[in-house]
């Protein structure tokens, strides 16, 4: 069914950042031009969603073209969901900005970057177009580059030269693959691409091919051996940055790789075992980086690649079951990873450190925050009844089904670490008392002195995120619902193309 | 039965606001809650004992199958009076206890998480929903470890019981998760009518696997029950209500609740009785050489159980009633005993028992519930341990075969030593001469001694009249494992036998050990010795080589070079694809369908050759970039022979510029320095190679494929006519792909704005963020 209205969300974060171009220089419009933004984008993505779930594949033909020969956007569940999610890390990210980031950042245009990337992450998810894919990630690649650089400290430079580096060797990746496509096919629509793709009769032609998309995407949602960018870079920018980085860069990765290989390249033996070792060396990755850091948002990089693991591997067992365990993954995933990072930045901001040894005292002075905190450490660990449970029994059980054995084990393995590491930050951070730290590190609290308002736009964010996780754990019923529906749209792709096609083209 | 379940959760909850106003004289309100539940339970037992259930189901996850099941019956009716029971006892000394803390609200709140979780525990039917409230006991015990926070002791002992019992129940989880997926649901009562084809099933073993090592974790059973001392840092009532009397038991409720689901099958009989077995002698004899009470009590409660664990193992009725009774007999002297360690140490200061002596001169209350709980943890007559410990004999006696001598030997030998270990704990530091430094002690509140001597008191009434339990209790209970009814009312005495035989030997020799063996410090350190051989220490060796292995692997594999990371992104293609086309037999290339070479082709592919053969060599950075330059008009050039003009005009403009600007940053930039010795260029260009092999072999193929024109056939015919423009490149540029270009001009603002910050923006020191 058309609707026009589904380019809502990248349009709405196109025009906030324009409009934010011109109050440049001026923080305090900043501020609260992208707090309307985002606020607006959740009520947009609501909605979006409420009208996908409640019918109909949505598509919009942009300047009127008939797919397959002009751009296509697709809203389907999967899409909607992630869009959905988007705008809530999206919201978060902007309030906790508002304080969170230094006001020399937001002169220099922190904010507009912050949008183009929303932009962009909605585009990639909503796009049924796969060169017009590669253009999000264009996007995506050089406002999160802007991101990270903004600042210009030695570390941040450091680390974006590796990050660009290798997500620009992913992009070549991607776009090698898209023109071998195109050869192979002559066609760019995905819809498209799946029926001709699969009436091709040279299969190890189709794997090739598939193999620069899974390089391409996997370097993206660093996967073992491609990740290399992700702890060499996520620790170096400021926290909010790395909140929404944390939670969405990686996942738009994942993303792509379950549209491409449930769409268009439907896994065989060779892509799923590819993808079930990928799997089990990613997860083991990274337990093993997890457990040895002691400042903690490089203990969180390492956990980001090591569950970044549980979905490929969801993705590799390719049954309804272990999609819907991967899928409900995703979900707290995103959730989850933006909140602790925010949460790695609220630490900084009250002790001035990252590193756990030097860090202390904060359950016996912020008793009610820490609680908070622990809800989403705990739902990170998967502590039933909280959201990051409920995908492993999903995960376990298509395990079993399909003889995964090693994979359950690394998802044990994995679990387990993540258990160890969030424990051992637990008793360090809040448990432990404050150390006495002397001379330049002296600890600095930069909350203290924040107004009552000023402190709960810190604190506001973490909370609402939490609250969307305690939500998606204990109404696991309704998530799991939305993740079903989307491995079965995955399972059968017929409603998609249909919905892109008409009927006609698939008969 | 769902608002029973939930109550310490919603309580728990209350405390977060409600909880500055029960720190002080209204602590004791606390435990309305364990015993209001308690009086709920209670109303049960005419039901059960009339042999019917009670059961509650409540939609929750319907989707994944799981509910909120809640099942009744004689097993699950002792483990809540139990778990409520003492419940109450132990908040209520908590109240006294803990007087004036000021995280005492924050106590109650863990340990209302807590019994409502092992109240979930003992009721799911749903062995997720089980799972749920198993790993939330945990999380309880993990605080209640903890809650000394300031003690670095205490803080490494909970991560140690949360590693081993979560670590455990990852395991459980995936047992419980095979065992549903076998049986197509995961309700234990519906598990019971397939369990026949679970027990035949090719994956059995495995299931029993996973479900040993959550019990076994859980339950502290060897080699995992080194958490269990170390458990002991938490405070006192918590010892005594989760490291003994309940929460180490959940591992022993699961193996009497699967009993019928699983067991009868030797695979499920050894494994559990050898290593309850190696458990109960083990902790036994490590035991009697402790001087802290606690850590006698500590491995004295693993010791009890392993003995339950091998009493599930053998599997009979007899050893089934014989673990049911021996649950409460131990949940009472055992509680009790904490109890009075407790009072001990809140009073003198120390729990070194070389020190502890003549108490009952100060604090003779208590001295009378220590010695009455030893006497009971003794088992001597008129005492409910003396018949706990008869049903145990009996029930190793009438095995079969060679096991009856071996099983009833280790039954006594254990029983020997617990004897001992008891009297230590509850008669020790009563007798003897009072030192002087304890004379000022003054008998404390009665909340304190009272609720140990309730407890041992209990133990000597049902110990002279097990009739007032018998029947509404352990009958139930142990027909819940045994799915078949039993009935045999539990007798004082049973005329004289082996039996009677046996217990005397356990009496006068225990004693005899007891009176003998005076515990030092010496003897202590005379075991340590032995530490290397623990499970304990092996298992930290195993952790820190793990560590050791982490480094190395995080180290080496992301040792900081960017180019190391791009030759290994490269060589996994590489790898990728020649597995690939490996896999996929004798690569065919036919060269048919290609168009013939022209000179042209041929000179420019000589050009580029040379071209990339001076930007590696060159040692001078102008001629590389002269050198890609010449790269980049060589590809301009095979464009213009590929007939795409326009193409090859936008490459050439780039290629220009990009010249022009790089020449003139060149002399701002520090000096040229090639690192890459000889073996490296080698490397590379052997990794170039096969890359570029890789593409080209792809590529071929890709132009042997026919050609769909659908789509740009379609570009061809309307541009014109539709969109009305003449040139067709134009036209999906900025009409039938329009919206690319739009998001790529986007892209070009947004690397514009990123010049501009990273030029002029400089962030003060202060600016952290």
């Amino acid at each position: 069914m058309i609707d026009n209205t589904i380019v809502f969300p990248v349009i709405v974060h196109l025009f906030t950042a324009i409009l934010l171009l011109f109050f440049w220089r001026k923080t305090l419009a900043h501020r609260i031009i992208s707090i309307t933004g985002s606020t607006i984008g959740i009520a947009i993505a609501i909605n979006l969603f409420a009208k996908v779930w409640g019918g109909d594949i949505l598509t919009m033909e942009a300047a009127g073209w008939k797919s397959p020969f002009g751009i296509t956007f697709v809203a389907d569940v999967f899409s909607s969901t992630m869009v959905l999610l988007t705008s809530f890390s999206g919201l978060a990210v902007s309030v906790f900005s508002a304080i969170g980031i230094a006001r020399g950042r937001i002169i220099y245009g922190y904010f507009p970057m912050l949008h183009f990337l929303l932009m962009g992450l909605n585009g990639a998810f909503l796009t049924g177009d796969i060169f017009n894919l590669y253009v999000y990630f264009e996007v995506i690649i050089i406002a999160s580059f802007v991101l990270i650089t903004l600042g210009g400290r030695k570390a941040q430079i450091e680390g974006s030269v590796k990050y660009m580096a290798m997500n620009i060797l992913a992009s070549t990746f991607f776009l090698t693959g898209i023109g071998i496509l195109y050869g192979i096919t002559g066609s760019l629509n995905m819809a498209d691409l799946s029926l001709k793709v699969a009436a091709l009769e040279n299969r190890t032609l189709v794997d090739l091919t598939a193999i620069f998309f899974i390089i391409g995407f996997g370097i993206k949602s660093a996967v073992f051996p491609l990740y290399f960018w992700l702890p060499s870079s996520y620790h170096t920018p400021p926290s909010a940055v790395a909140a929404v980085f944390a939670g969405l860069l990686t996942k738009v990765g994942i993303y792509a790789l379950f549209r491409m290989f449930t769409l268009i390249f439907v896994p065989d033996e060779f892509t799923r075992t590819l993808l079930i070792v990928i799997a089990v060396l990613t997860i083991l990755t990274g337990t093993f980086g997890a457990v040895i850091k002691n400042n903690i948002r490089r203990m969180f990089s390492y956990l980001i690649v090591c569950h970044i693991g549980f979905m490929v591997g969801g993705l590799g067992m390719y049954s309804e079951v272990a999609l819907t365990g991967a899928l409900f993954y995703l979900f707290h995933d995103i959730m989850v990873k933006t909140n602790i990072f925010l949460i790695a930045g609220l630490i900084r901001k009250l002790r001035g450190t990252m590193n756990m040894d030097k860090l202390g005292g904060l359950y016996a002075e912020y008793p009610l925050l820490s609680f908070v905190i622990a809800i989403v450490l705990f739902s990170l660990v998967g502590i039933p009844p909280l959201s990051g449970f409920w995908p492993k029994i999903y995960l376990f059980e298509a395990g079993l089904m399909d003889n995964q054995y090693v994979l359950i084990a690394a998802i044990i393995i994995g679990s387990f670490a993540t258990l160890y590491v969030i424990s051992m930050m637990w008793a360090k951070v809040f448990w432990k008392d404050q150390p006495t730290v002397e001379g330049e590190e002296a600890l600095t609290d930069d909350f203290r002195p924040l107004s009552k308002f000023k402190k709960s736009l810190l604190v506001g964010p973490i909370v609402f995120l939490a609250a969307i996780t305690l939500y998606i754990g204990l109404a696991a019923e309704n998530v799991t619902q939305v993740a079903k529906h989307i491995a079965g749209e995955m399972k059968d792709t017929t409603p998609y193309i249909e919905a892109v096609l008409g009927t006609n083209e698939t008969q | 039965m769902l608002l029973a379940v939930l109550a310490g959760l919603i309580v728990s909850i209350l405390y977060i606001p409600l909880g500055k106003y029960l720190r002080g004289r209204l602590a004791v309100l606390a435990a309305l809650l364990p015993i209001g539940l308690f009086a709920y339970f209670a109303s049960f037992i005419p039901t059960i004992q009339a042999g019917q259930h009670v059961h509650f189901h409540h939609p929750w996850v319907p989707s994944l199958g799981i509910n909120l099941d809640f099942h009744l019956d004689g097993l699950s009716l002792l483990f809540s009076l139990l778990i409520t029971g003492i419940g109450s006892l132990v908040f209520l000394y908590t109240a006294s206890y803990l007087k004036g803390h000021r995280y005492l609200d924050k106590f109650y709140g863990y340990l209302c998480l807590f019994m409502a979780s092992m109240l979930g525990v003992v009721l799911s039917d749903n062995v997720l929903l089980l799972f749920i409230f198993w790993e939330l006991t945990s999380i309880s015990s993990f605080f209640l470890i903890g809650f000394n926070n300031d003690d670095a002791a205490s803080r490494k002992s909970s991560i140690i019981a949360l590693c081993i019992t979560m670590g455990g129940g990852f395991f459980l989880m995936v047992g419980l998760i095979l065992m549903g997926h076998l049986s197509g649901n995961y309700s234990i009562q519906e598990m019971m009518s397939t369990n026949e084809y679970l027990k035949s099933h090719a994956l059995y073993g495995l299931i029993l696997l996973l479900v040993f090592i959550g019990a076994f974790t859980k339950s502290a059973q060897f080699p995992f029950h080194f958490w269990l001392p170390g458990a002991m840092r938490a405070p006192t009532p918590v010892s005594a209500y989760l490291h003994s009397a309940t929460m180490v038991k959940a591992g022993i409720y699961l193996l009497a609740r699967l009993q019928p689901v699983l067991g009868g099958t030797d695979y499920w009989m050894y494994p559990l009785i050898v290593v309850g077995g190696i458990t109960m002698v083990y902790s036994a004899f490590h035991s009697i050489f402790r001087t802290d009470l606690k850590s006698i009590l500590a491995y004295s409660t693993i010791a009890a159980l392993g003995m339950l664990v091998f009493l599930i193992g053998i599997g009979t009725a007899e050893s089934l009633l014989a673990a049911s009774v021996f649950i409460l007999v131990h949940a009472l002297y055992k509680a009790s005993l904490f109890l009075t360690a407790g009072v001990i140490d809140h009073e003198t200061g120390t729990r070194d028992i070389t020190q502890l002596s003549g108490l009952r001169k100060v604090l003779m209350p208590v001295s009378i519930a220590g010695i009455l709980a030893a006497l009971s943890s003794a088992g001597l007559p008129f005492t409910f341990g003396f018949i706990g410990k008869d049903l145990i004999y009996e029930a190793t006696l009438h095995t079969a075969g060679i096991l009856t001598a071996i099983l009833t030997g280790l039954a006594v030998l254990t029983n020997i030593l617990l004897l001992c270990a008891g009297f230590l704990a509850g008669i020790r530091p009563f007798t003897g001469k009072l030192p002087d430094r304890f004379h000022g002690i003054h008998l404390p509140h009665g909340l304190l001694w009272g609720a140990p001597l309730l407890l041992a008191v209990l133990g000597v009434v049902f110990g002279c009249a097990p009739f007032l339990v018998d029947g509404i209790l352990f009958n139930p209970a142990a027909e819940a494992m045994y799915q078949s009814a039993i009935d045999s009312p539990l007798k004082i005495w049973h005329g004289f036998n082996l039996v009677l035989l046996l217990s005397g030997i356990t009496l006068v020799v225990g004693t005899l050990l007891y009176v003998v063996r005076k515990p030092s410090a010496a003897s202590l350190a005379a075991i340590e010795r032995y530490n290397y051989l623990s499970p304990k220490h092996i298992i930290g060796q195993l952790a820190r080589y793990a560590r050791k292995i982490s480094i190395y692997y995080t180290g080496t594999l992301h040792n900081g070079y960017l180019r190391v990371y791009l030759l290994r992104i490269i060589i996994t293609t590489v790898l990728l694809f020649a597995i690939r086309l490996f896999m996929g037999g004798p690569i065919r290339l036919s060269i048919d369908h290609l168009s013939p070479i022209s000179i042209y082709e041929v000179v420019v592919a000589a050009i580029l050759i040379a071209a990339v053969y001076i930007t590696v060599t060159a040692s001078s950075r102008l001629t590389v970039v002269v050198a890609t330059s010449v790269l980049g008009y060589c590809v301009c050039l095979l464009f213009v022979f590929y007939s795409a003009p326009d193409l090859a005009m936008t490459q050439f403009s780039i290629d220009t510029l990009t010249v022009v600007l790089f020449v003139l940053v060149l002399f701002r930039l520090p000096p040229f320095l090639n690192f890459a010795n000889r073996r490296t260029r080698i490397r590379d260009g052997v990794v170039a190679s096969a890359f570029g092999l890789m593409i080209a072999l792809v590529a071929i193929q890709v132009l042997n494929q026919p050609i769909d024109t659908e789509v740009s056939q379609f570009y061809g015919d309307n541009a014109y006519t539709l969109a009305k423009g003449r040139n067709v490149v134009n036209v999906i540029l900025v009409d039938f792909r329009g919206l690319d270009t739009m998001f790529e001009i986007v892209v070009l603002s947004i690397a514009a704005i990123g010049v501009v910050s990273l030029l002029k923006l400089r962030l003060k020191a202060s600016e952290k963020e």
